[in-house]
């Protein structure tokens, strides 16, 4: 099947217009020798009717875990999705638009960018924001870049407990690029400030994430302190939701934070398209890249959204731009901002408490399982790290019983040999806690 | 209209979550105070209905190609099929964590792996990367393998990318950002690359040729073996941006004229949406002399089974978290799927053809900047508008009154007046008519009556947009709340 409407007594008066006499003709730019004389070798068309049942087939080979049975986060969240997330954000309008370059025609488009824009920067205590980017690591990697561009030094400062992911994507983006890259390791958890302070000499920036990866809660004020004090800039990693109650990297006195609004609304999706979010200090502005939509007037003073600073981006600024990026997650940042309004200040801060409240409960349940341990002493919000016996084998075990138990951490940190990380959300309610503390007691039998 | 802030009221809220127990404690005493922000986040306070009706009204000032014709040159704004959205959101794929263990997502991976082999026989090569967030990270992507090839053999001397001036904003900037100096390849008569041109600035500073085939002209490059072959034979390689494809897949393949390494937009040949600028996809295609530089993890297979494999020595690491944006993987699967090789090949042939046509309806009133049959888009020069005293930024503005959404204006930047017409496959003779007429329509009033074209938009929801002023002060968050 194809969507092509013109009939064949279309094509015929068309090729009469043209002057052609067959649509091949219309090819004739491409030689003959480089032409391909076969069909592509693709499967067959199937029709709609059958090409749901394969994709049916094809997802149905996927086990789905019951948000309840599912204690795995590491960077994406089993959060609640309001069902007008899902209403609003599939009207055609909005998914079939694409980016706002005639303002006049697109104000709807603009001003949800907008009203994301403020949210983001409201929760992160920041003065800007822009259109939202790839996701949380391809905008940690874009601060390290400002950080860069700002302080004209070629070092970064990374704490090992930034997601490992994030730190792959500085890594291979920064490799081509002359930048030295060090990375402090994290201690039972945390980042250590005074190790941070010493290795932020003569760096660009001192880069961390909050809640970090392994669900502690950062000096936040005090790696912005030991970043100043070095002349570097202090880039934060945040988790959105959590921000409805953790001190933002604003009040700390960070200068650059990032991070990813799937937490927002945005589902799983085996791990994209999600939705990274930037935001700065007033005096980054312009160095910020993506998109940015600004407040202006029309011809009759009307009040309008337009993309603004447009001379900062590639198309304008060609090898001089700092950032190549075009495209941003306009659709994902749009979930991202039904789902803050429909929650408002209150909804968000019961969600976040909620989140916080399992995770504590969880974990005091979780120490008083035979074997298992709580290495950590940090305090966190909805993540935190479990030792339990046989970790591999026993994820295993739970997952037999129908439980995302958590994730093994030992391919990432080789010195954390039976560690797992847990995630309690919104979605548990203390009922789901027991049956998954007494499954994981029963597999430790 | 309102913003969402100025419509909020305190107090009011719609509630989603269970109320707390008896006697749960406060949140202070489970984290400590100093981890704690001192005051909630002013975000706006508003119950669900007036979401629904603010995003309802929002919905109606954006342009769509749902709602309208989007004739976007270079964006290929094409009909986005609905069973695409239906399969996407199956909870077998949406609701899948991307750190379930392997054997629980055996379908997903089968469907990533299926759709690489169709994108690296539609490019013509052997290796494809779906990790790529959009276009411009494809590129990033592509470049690096370059680069990581260069290093491995000793070529770090090859320090010079070569762009022709046609190029898209970010081919350059991708070029910078991977360390390389770019040069600029000039344009000839018929609208290629300068071949003298590039002979002479061909050398063993040369890392690659970035090319666009078609270029953002519109035009097929005729003469791409031989420039592959220079290239080649100065020891750099080729690079295709794949913006164009929709115009060539499976009538030509990139593979079989010289191409190293390109990339696609899913959002664009393959018809994922847009949804206002994103969510993108560009993954990364390349011949085996690249394959083991692309990023980890690959996709694998062994029998029935399949499996992501990190163990690549050579790659250029990660550029994006998980396995890229996969959800859009899922679309663009679905979408070859239901198109087989022959639809595949039936979009090409009629977005080309309607691209003729519109050209045909055209020409004669408005300046054709290279006027050779085009591919599935056409590059107008409004220059001759000038002396009414009407720019090309007011046609596409008068478009508007016409319900049409404007073409690409002002790229490619040689053509200095420049329109960028796109109609694609999906549109229908009538569409195209009607377009015509207005675009014929307008020509007639810049010279009848320049003043009503140059105070366009007439009808929309704002008059012409004060873009000075947005840029001199900027105000990129709401003044009321915080």
């Amino acid at each position: 099947m194809d969507y092509i409407q013109n009939t064949p007594e279309d094509v015929a008066e068309m090729l009469r217009a043209v002057g052609a006499s067959s649509i091949d003709d219309l090819f004739a730019s491409i030689p003959a020798d480089l032409r391909l004389t076969r069909p592509l070798d693709l499967p067959p068309a199937l029709s709609e009717q059958d090409l749901v049942a394969h994709l049916e087939t094809l997802a149905a080979r996927n086990r789905v875990f019951e948000p309840t049975r599912s204690f795995l986060g590491a960077g994406g969240y089993n959060h609640f999705i309001p069902s007008v997330v899902d209403a609003l954000a599939s009207r055609g309008e909005f998914f079939s638009a694409y980016t706002p370059y005639q303002a006049e025609a697109s104000q709807g488009t603009l001003q949800h960018i907008f009203e994301f824009q403020s949210m983001i920067c409201e929760l992160t205590g920041m003065e800007v924001a822009n259109a939202s980017h790839y996701d949380g690591a391809t905008a940690l990697q874009e601060a390290v870049a400002m950080s860069i561009d700002h302080t004209g030094r070629r070092k970064i400062v990374l704490s090992s407990a930034l997601h490992p992911h994030a730190r792959a994507v500085v890594r291979s983006i920064f490799r081509a690029m002359d930048v030295q890259i060090v990375e402090v390791a994290h201690v039972r958890g945390v980042t250590p400030v005074a190790t941070l302070r010493e290795a932020a000499q003569d760096a660009a920036c001192v880069a961390i994430q909050n809640p970090n990866f392994l669900g502690g809660v950062e000096d936040l004020a005090g790696v912005a302190e030991a970043a100043h004090a070095a002349g570097a800039v202090a880039v934060a990693s945040v988790h959105p939701l959590a921000l409805a109650i953790l001190k933002s990297p604003g009040e700390a006195g960070c200068d650059i934070a990032v991070g990813d609004a799937q937490p927002l609304g945005i589902p799983l999706s085996f791990g994209g398209p999600w939705c990274g979010f930037i935001a700065a200090r007033r005096d980054f502005l312009r160095e910020m890249p993506g998109r940015i939509v600004g407040e202006t007037v029309d011809a009759e003073g009307k009040r309008g959204f337009v993309l603004t600073l447009q001379t900062r981006e590639q198309h304008i600024r060609r090898e001089k731009a700092s950032s190549n990026i075009c495209t941003n997650q306009a659709l994902m940042a749009l979930r991202a901002t039904i789902y803050m309004e429909a929650l408002g200040p209150s909804g968000m801060r019961r969600a976040a408490e909620l989140c916080a409240r399992r995770a504590h409960e969880l974990a005091a349940k979780l120490a008083r399982v035979p074997g298992v341990k709580l290495p950590y002493s940090a305090p966190f919000f909805h993540e935190f790290v479990a030792e339990i016996p046989h970790a591999a084998q026993t994820l295993a075990r739970l997952q037999e019983r129908g439980f995302l138990g958590g994730l093994f951490l030992h391919p990432f940190y080789r010195d954390l040999r039976e560690h797992v990380l847990l995630c309690a959300t919104e979605r548990h309610a203390p009922e789901d806690l027991d049956a998954f503390v007494a499954a994981l007691a029963e597999c430790l039998r | 209209m309102k913003t969402i802030f100025e419509k909020s009221r305190p107090g009011r809220a719609t509630v989603y979550f269970p109320p707390p127990a008896p006697g749960e404690r406060p949140i202070e005493e489970i984290l400590p105070r100093t981890a704690l922000r001192a005051r909630p986040p002013a975000l706006p306070e508003v119950a669900e209905l007036e979401v629904v009706r603010h995003f309802t009204e929002l919905s109606h000032r954006t342009f769509s190609i749902d709602g309208n014709f989007y004739p976007l040159g270079s964006c290929t704004m094409k009909y986005n099929p609905r069973v695409n959205e239906k399969v996407a959101a199956l909870p077998g794929f949406a609701r899948l964590h991307p750190f379930q263990p392997a054997e629980t997502v055996q379908g997903m991976l089968e469907l990533l792996w299926r759709l690489e082999r169709m994108l690296a026989e539609i490019a013509g090569m052997d290796a494809v990367t779906l990790q790529p967030a959009a276009g411009a990270q494809g590129e990033l992507t592509g470049i690096l393998l370059i680069r990581a090839h260069h290093v491995e053999n000793r070529q770090g001397h090859r320090t010079e990318v070569l762009i022709p001036d046609s190029a898209h904003g970010t081919n350059p900037a991708t070029a910078t950002l991977c360390g390389y100096r770019t040069v600029s390849l000039k344009t000839d008569r018929r609208g290629g690359v300068d071949l003298e041109d590039l002979k002479a600035k061909l050398s063993d500073r040369t890392a690659a040729l970035m090319i666009t085939n078609p270029s953002t002209l519109g035009l097929f490059e005729e003469r791409i073996r031989t420039i592959a072959d220079l290239v080649h034979g100065a020891g750099g390689l080729v690079y295709m941006d794949g913006a164009n494809m929709n115009a060539i897949q499976g009538k030509v393949r990139p593979g079989d004229f010289g191409v190293d390494v390109m990339h696609f937009n899913l959002h664009k040949t393959f018809s994922t949406p847009h949804g206002g600028g994103g969510p993108g996809s560009g993954p990364v295609a390349c011949t085996k002399l690249l394959e083991p530089y692309l990023p980890v993890p690959r996709i694998v297979r062994e029998g029935d089974r399949f499996s992501f494999d990190f163990s690549a020595p050579k790659s250029i690491g990660r550029v994006k978290s998980f396995w890229g944006n996969v959800g859009m993987h899922v679309r663009a699967y679905a979408y070859l799927r239901a198109h087989g090789p022959e639809g595949i090949r039936r979009n090409a042939e009629h977005a080309v053809l309607n691209a003729n046509y519109l050209l045909a309806r055209l020409r004669g009133t408005y300046k054709v900047a290279y006027d050779r049959p085009c591919m599935h888009e056409f590059v107008l020069d409004g220059s001759p508008f000038r002396k009414y005293g009407v720019r090309t930024l007011d046609i596409a503005k008068r478009l508007l009154d016409f319900r049409f959404h404007p073409p690409t204006i002002y790229f490619p930047l040689i053509v200095h007046e420049a329109l960028m017409i796109e109609p694609t496959e999906t549109e229908n003779k009538e569409t195209l008519d009607a377009f015509a007429d207005a675009m014929l329509r307008i020509a007639e009033e810049a010279r009848t009556n320049p003043e009503v074209v140059r105070t366009a938009p007439h009808t929309t929801a704002v008059k012409r947009l004060n873009e000075v002023k947005a840029a001199k002060e900027p105000i990129v968050r709401c003044s009321l709340c915080g």
